[in-house]
């Protein structure tokens, strides 16, 4: 947390399954579709325990709008959410290397 | 009021299956979707063909857009035909007795009908209903990362009225970003998003934020860094030289024989983080000669390739095939 309301949705902040619900805007059986999917790997062995990197949460958003606008399932939202996380974790090497690399890259 | 021909924009014909017409729009949708498209009128695009779709695939709307016969073309300015008035003023949220058509839209139109299906007057009890989450982009410059900012938004944001109407609002937001902000980041700032209805708490604002590419620093993540432009003889002898850093200049020590693309930590010295320490800063070495030489320079670099024996391209002999 950095002031009273403002959250930084990265993996310092951790949520729990209705707060992730909340934040995505999709109902908690949904993230626990997404969790039997394997698109989303919380810590905690139960439900109640969950606990997710709140970095997730932007890619729930994402796709929960792609499918509901395509009406898609939640098998499909599952896939996209897994594509989406990679697709972010891909921008974060280029970001890197680029910051590394400067002018060359 | 302006006519759109719903077929035309999804692309099928006026007697298309049910099924063609979602074929056509999640064709479309998919092209033009916000969060995939980079076209920069794909937005706008995506609003037409979603329109078209909302009316075309509920049969009643469908009948009722067929009714209105297909002899305009798109962007024709037309009138509904007699009865339509009375229709839309007895649907929940539609025209008081002194609406306009003119001041209507078509969406409008077939949106009235779907609350009237849904009898969303006032007999029951209404639901509290969160408001909806907004998405913004914000690019901030180092400066603003470093210290944290005040940023003023201007964004045209859909809100929806009591019977269930969307119109877009123009509204300013001022939203205070906080120290530690980086490239990639999203900011969620709480209850700052659309109202909510019916006692229904506001929805979030969230801002997506890239930083503005700095004439010195890169940044990644909460670590920045610097190239630092060296002589060959200050690489070769080592040397003490003065970089910048977001806290100030400091004295960098170069170390005797330093390479092309070494990096050297300076600890603490990157971008400041919400909490903890700040990221590190690294100095990117970089061999630079002079583009023009004194006479006594060209001297003594021939000097300099007399004397030395070292063979920059040694391995070339070593790995070649």
């Amino acid at each position: 947390m950095t002031t009273e309301n403002a959250f930084w949705m990265d993996t310092r902040t951790q949520l729990t399954l209705v707060e992730l619900a909340e934040c995505s805007g999709v109902t908690e059986t949904v993230v626990q579709e997404l969790v039997d999917y394997g698109a989303l790997t919380p810590s905690g062995a139960r439900p109640a325990e969950w606990a997710f990197s709140a970095e997730c949460a932007v890619s729930v958003r994402k796709a929960a709008r792609l499918c509901g606008d395509l009406e898609l399932e939640t098998s499909a939202m599952a896939l996209v959410v897994s594509f989406l996380e990679r697709i972010q974790e891909l921008e974060a090497q280029v970001r890197r290397l680029r910051a590394q690399a400067g002018g060359s890259f | 009021m302006k006519y759109k021909d719903y077929y035309e924009i999804l692309g099928v014909k006026r007697d298309a299956s049910a099924d063609d017409i979602r074929k056509a729009y999640r064709k479309l949708a998919q092209k033009y979707h916000p969060d995939v498209t980079k076209d920069p009128a794909g937005e706008e695009k995506f609003k037409e063909v979603g329109e078209a779709y909302q009316t075309l695939k509920d049969p009643e709307k469908r009948k009722a857009y067929d009714e209105l016969g297909s002899s305009f073309a798109s962007g024709q300015e037309f009138r509904p035909p007699p009865g339509w008035e009375q229709r839309f003023r007895e649907a929940p949220g539609g025209g008081s007795q002194s609406f306009s058509f003119d001041d209507l839209d078509l969406s409008d139109l077939f949106e009235s009908l779907s609350r009237g299906r849904r009898g969303g007057g006032g007999q029951r009890t209404p639901r509290p209903m969160r408001g909806p989450d907004f998405e913004v982009a914000v690019q901030l410059t180092l400066e603003d990362a470093i210290r944290g900012t005040q940023v003023e938004l201007h964004v045209a944001l859909p809100e929806y009225d009591e019977h269930g109407a969307v119109h877009a609002v123009e509204k300013t937001i001022k939203a205070r970003i906080p120290k530690g902000a980086t490239d990639g980041q999203r900011l969620r700032l709480r209850g700052q998003g659309g109202k909510g209805m019916n006692g229904g708490a506001n929805g979030d604002l969230y801002l997506d934020i890239t930083l503005r590419p700095h004439a010195l620093f890169r940044a990644d993540g909460h670590d920045l860094y610097l190239d630092v432009p060296l002589a060959p003889w200050e690489a070769a002898l080592g040397a003490s030289v003065q970089i910048p850093t977001p806290d100030g200049n400091v004295n960098l020590k170069i170390p005797a024989g330093t390479t092309a693309g070494r990096k050297l930590r300076l600890g603490g010295k990157g971008l400041p983080r919400p909490e903890g320490s700040p990221g590190d800063l690294y100095a990117v070495a970089q061999i630079v000669n002079p583009t023009v030489l004194t006479d006594r320079e060209r001297e003594l670099y021939r000097e300099l390739a007399q004397a030395s024996r070292f063979d920059p391209r040694g391995h070339f002999a070593k790995e070649s095939p």
